[in-house]
Parts: structure tokens; C-alpha cells; sequence
């Protein structure tokens, strides 16, 4: 009896029918799809991607130069060169970053005491030609310039969690 | 009469079913392979010896990099290890949290599996199903680590960062109205432990939808029944491990057998096949998946009743919060030695394992007292079963490598590290 019903719906292509409901249900069902230049799928605060360093409030950047950041890094891909300001501060001649080396791990962000380098949510970068990549202290500082509310706005979710 | 010679066939390192870099040279007689002879090494990246020149914290985010289908698996070996010499023993939120997330690792990389052997034998719905489900999945991993793949969440003493209370919404576009969204953010409104109980709510369902769409299929069947049998002996001796000696039908699962972290008060069980061919091991994975979804479940409870510190208190090993740091003198001390120098760790030899969605996954680590490893060595799970290829292949079709590939479930991440 058992072999002859599975010889009869093995005849039918029952099997293949059901598999079709399935397919057949998500063709007249609510699409998933993101239409993704024009909208975005939902972005963590946590979010890792281009890096940029901070200012403060009253335009001063905020890296000494601790070199935290340069030491951690499991990549090696932060270079960072130092001296005394014309005012007397120390601060950073040579800040780059090689995003060919960096693994966005996020320790450098974790490690600065001084919540200078941070990864923004920004990903939707690239390079056309050699050196696009090498992010220089001057491309750094103008990624937090223009993300800055973004990058605030981030860290004050994330700092209970801290 | 000619002579009739075997011929040498290159199967990949480019080859799209290869899963990566695996370039196969097959000796075959017509269609029927001979000897299958595997060549690894495209993907080598030193990651042991890497491992040697960095302090311990700086070598986790590469363990994302060894088998990038099952990230936060990689991690929970390695940090398991330095803990295991360092003497250390984490808090039990953090432990359930590692629980939690192992068994998310474990469904991400059996729907990948599944949806890339599918794809390799003629079923490329079951691809976009597997990575409609993943997609849930990845932004649990972005909302606690901030990567949806390379997460270097897991760290020695803990994890990173506590589980978030919200979690990300989509926004209307010109595509989507304001009502169309608010359906998609219904899930979205609570808690990341409320989005993952959502999940876990409908995912079995959708487990139902890939089995109709396969189990019974006559094709998958044809291509699947009987192919690239192991017999439970051979799978002890080539030193299988995971869904491929389940699949010979031998009971073995670390999470059972030497329960790590909070496994010992999970409730579920283990699958184990009957035949020890392809179809017996995707249906093992698949009902692994339903038991992932069950441990899953379970953490979400305890996790949302229980909360608590998810790091050690002991800021030679983890750093203090970044208020603490800034504030204290002593506490700031202990964050630059952290992130400049790490930490020393007694001298001596440690072997952790954990049971990995691909098998046994271990981290062998000698110690010289260092503050960074002496040397480490990665037991990969894929390595072992690559080299059962020939024995598995030998005598089937060139169409069945493609099969008995995917059985394996092969990821050159781990194999050449």
C-alpha cells in the first residue's frame, strides 16, 4: 500500500507542485527587496566604516598624538608623525590611515582616549587611482567636519554601552 | 584498437562551485573520476604566524578572517583559549550572550550552506530564500558589533558591548510609503533581543518552506541520495567532525560532550544521519538549524530576565569604561597598557575547542609567559575534510564533486588561513 501511494504521488509530481506553491506564493506576496541607492537598509549606531578624526566645539582638533591608536592597530595601517605647534601643544604633523591595510576592527576608535579617530557610518566610498585609499590627516579631518552631527549624534546612543 | 588513457582535469581555482580557491586536479576515466586530488594555499595568509607577533586582543579581528561564513565561531576559539591560560572565567551574561551568538553563527553559515550547495545543484530559489533569513540575521550581528561580517565582538574577559535596547528603522522612500515601512519596522520596535524572539518565532516556519522545496524533490534527490558516502569507521579515521560525522550517524557534538560556556544547561538535541551520503548530512544540517533556533530561544529569555556585566572586572586583561578612563588616573594607566602592550599570560599550552557549524574548531596555543602567543596553531575543520576528497569522489560523476563540495561544506578561510 505504502509503495503504490508514493508510486502515485511520485506520478502526479506531487512533490514538485508543493515546492511550486511556495515559489508560486512569494511571486503575488509583499516584495523584500531595497531599492538601495534611493533607500537604505536600517544602519547601526555601532555601525564601523570610513574612519574620521573630531574636532571640538570650538574647532580645535581633538588627536595629541597619543599614538594609542598606532600602537593597537593589528593591521599596522595607522602612521602617525609628531611635533610641538607653533603655540606649544602637541600635536600630529602625519595622520594616515591605508584603508588597503585597514580591517575595520574598530580598536583605534576603542583605544583613543580622547575620542579623536572614529569609524563613521559612511561606506559608500572609493578610490579611482592609487593614493585615493591613503586617507591623509587633511581627508580625515574633513570626513569629521562634515559628518559630525552623525558622528555625535552615534556615540551619545552607544555611550551607555561604553 | 587505441589505447584509452585517463585524462587530467583542472577543476577550478575559478571555478564558481569550487567555493572559493579550491583548484582540484581530477584524473578521470570518461566521466568518472579516478582520483581526486585537491591543491590548497590561494587563500594563505599567515594568520599563525601572524598571531605570533601581536598581543593577544590584536590577533581576534583575524579570526573573523579564517572562516568568514561563521565569524563570531572563529573568535569564540581563540578568546576560549587565551581565557583557558589566563585562568579567567567570564560572567554568565556574557557567556550567554556567546551562546547566543555561536548558534546565530551556526544558522548564518548552514543557510549559506544550504543556499550555495542548492545553487550548485539546480535549486537557485533556495539562494534567495537562505539570503532573505541571513539578512535578519546580519543585522543583529551589525547592531552589536557594528560589522555584519567581520564582527571582533568576542573579547578575552567577555564580550565587547552590552546587547543594544534598539535597533535600527527603515526609512520611507519614494519606493516605500509611511505605511509600508511601519510594517517592515514592526519587528524593529523593541529591543534587539525582541527582533531576534521575532526571528525565532517565524524562522521554523521558514525551515518548513526550504524542506518542501527540497526534502521530497526528485532532483535534489537524484543528485544527493547515495552520493559521496562515508562510513562511520572512515569518518572516525579521516578525523571528520560536525555535520559530516553526524551525517555517518555517530553522536558527537562538543556542545554535548565537553559542554563549554552555558551549553550544559541548553535543552537540545543532536541530529545524526543514517547513511552517511549528502542527503543524510542536509538533512542533519537542516534540522541543526531547528535546534539553533530552540538554544536561541532559550538565551533570549534568560538573557532578557538576567542582566549583568558582560565583561570580567579586571582591567589588566579588559579596559575600563571609557567614563572610568577619562576620570580616574589609575584607570586611564590600565587602558594605555591594555591597547599598547595587552597583557602577559602565564607560560603553558592550551587546546580549545568549540563546536563550530563546520565541525570541530580549535585553537592550540603555547605560551612563554609572553604577552603574545609563543605559537598558535588553528585546527580547521574544512582542512580535515578536504582531505577525505579523493576518497569521497572516487567513482562518481564529475557532476557529483560539485555535490560532495558542498557537502562539505568547504570554506578556503579556514583551510589555508
Amino acid at each position: 500500500m505504502k509503495a503504490i501511494v508514493s508510486y502515485l504521488k511520485s506520478l502526479f509530481l506531487l512533490e514538485l507542485i508543493k515546492g511550486l506553491r511556495v515559489t508560486g506564493g512569494y511571486l503575488f506576496d509583499r516584495k523584500i527587496t531595497v531599492q538601495y541607492p534611493d533607500e537604505k537598509t536600517p544602519m547601526s549606531f555601532r555601525f564601523r566604516a570610513h574612519h574620521a578624526l573630531r574636532r571640538y566645539a570650538n574647532g580645535e582638533e581633538r588627536c595629541i598624538a597619543c599614538k594609542l591608536c598606532e600602537a593597537t592597530c593589528p593591521a599596522m595601517a595607522i602612521t602617525i608623525e609628531a611635533a610641538p605647534r607653533e603655540d606649544g601643544t602637541r600635536r600630529t604633523t602625519r595622520y594616515d590611515i591605508d584603508f588597503t591595510k585597514c580591517i575595520f576592527c574598530g580598536f583605534c576608535e576603542e583605544s583613543c582616549p580622547v575620542d579623536s579617530i572614529v569609524e563613521t557610518s559612511f561606506f559608500e566610498y572609493h578610490g579611482e587611482q592609487r593614493g585615493d585609499l591613503l586617507m591623509t590627516k587633511a581627508k580625515l579631518l574633513n570626513m569629521g567636519d562634515k559628518m559630525e552631527a552623525q558622528i555625535a549624534a552615534d556615540r551619545a546612543k552607544d555611550a551607555p554601552y561604553r | 584498437m587505441p589505447e584509452i588513457r585517463n585524462y587530467t582535469l583542472n577543476f577550478g581555482p575559478q571555478h564558481p562551485a569550487a567555493h572559493g580557491v579550491l583548484r582540484m586536479v581530477l584524473e578521470m576515466d570518461g566521466e568518472v573520476i579516478e582520483r581526486a586530488d585537491p591543491h590548497i594555499g590561494l587563500l594563505h595568509r599567515a594568520t599563525e604566524k601572524l598571531a605570533e607577533t601581536k598581543p593577544f586582543n590584536q590577533s581576534m579581528p583575524y579570526m573573523d578572517r579564517l572562516d568568514y561564513v561563521s565569524m563570531m565561531c572563529n573568535e569564540h576559539a581563540y578568546v576560549m583559549a587565551v581565557e583557558k591560560l589566563l585562568g579567567i572565567e567570564i560572567p554568565i551574561r556574557a557567556q550567554y550572550i556567546r551562546v547566543m551568538f555561536d548558534e546565530i553563527t551556526r544558522i548564518l553559515n548552514h543557510l549559506l550552506w544550504i543556499g550555495s550547495h542548492g545553487l550548485d545543484l539546480g535549486a537557485m530559489t533556495m539562494f534567495l530564500y537562505a539570503f532573505r533569513e541571513r539578512e535578519d540575521l546580519m543585522d543583529c550581528y551589525e547592531v552589536v558589533s557594528g560589522a555584519r561580517l567581520h564582527a571582533a565582538y568576542y573579547r578575552v574577559g567577555g564580550v565587547y558591548r552590552d546587547l543594544p535596547d534598539s535597533m535600527p528603522k527603515y526609512t520611507p522612500s519614494k519606493w516605500h510609503s509611511k505605511s509600508a515601512v511601519d510594517k517592515l519596522n514592526e519587528e524593529r520596535e523593541g529591543s534587539l533581543l525582541d527582533f531576534i524572539e521575532a526571528f525565532t518565532n517565524r524562522y521554523p516556519s521558514k525551515v518548513d518552506e526550504y524542506e518542501t522545496l527540497l526534502t521530497e524533490n526528485r532532483i535534489w534527490r537524484q543528485r544527493t541520495v547515495g552520493i559521496g558516502v562515508v562510513t562511520p569507521e572512515r569518518a572516525f579515521q579521516l578525523g571528520l567532525t560536525g555535520p559530516m560525522l553526524r551525517g555517518s550517524g555517530i553522536e558527537w557534538d562538543l556542545r554535548k560532550k565537553q559542554p563549554y560556556e552555558v551549553y550544559d544547561k541548553m535543552d537540545f538535541s543532536i541530529p545524526v544521519g543514517v547513511n552517511g551520503d549528502c542527503y543524510d548530512r542536509y538533512l542533519v544540517r537542516i534540522e541543526e538549524m531547528r535546534q539553533s533556533n530552540r538554544i536561541i530561544k532559550q538565551c533570549v529569555d534568560w538573557l532578557r530576565a538576567n542582566p549583568g556585566p558582560v565583561t570580567v572586572d579586571d582591567h589588566k586583561v579588559t579596559p575600563p569604561s571609557r567614563e572610568k578612563m577619562k576620570a580616574d588616573m589609575e584607570s586611564m594607566i590600565h587602558h594605555f597598557k591594555l591597547f599598547s602592550e595587552g597583557y602577559c599570560v602565564p607560560a603553558g599550552e592550551v587546546y580549545a575547542a568549540i563546536e563550530h557549524p563546520k565541525g570541530e574548531f580549535g585553537i592550540y596555543m603555547v605560551s612563554d609567559g609572553a604577552n603574545k602567543p609563543y605559537r598558535m596553531k588553528i585546527r580547521a575543520p574544512g582542512f580535515a575534510h578536504l582531505s577525505a576528497m579523493n576518497e569521497m569522489a572516487t567513482g562518481h560523476m564529475l557532476a557529483d564533486v560539485v555535490a560532495i563540495i558542498g557537502t562539505q561544506d568547504i570554506v578556503f578561510g579556514e583551510i589555508d588561513r
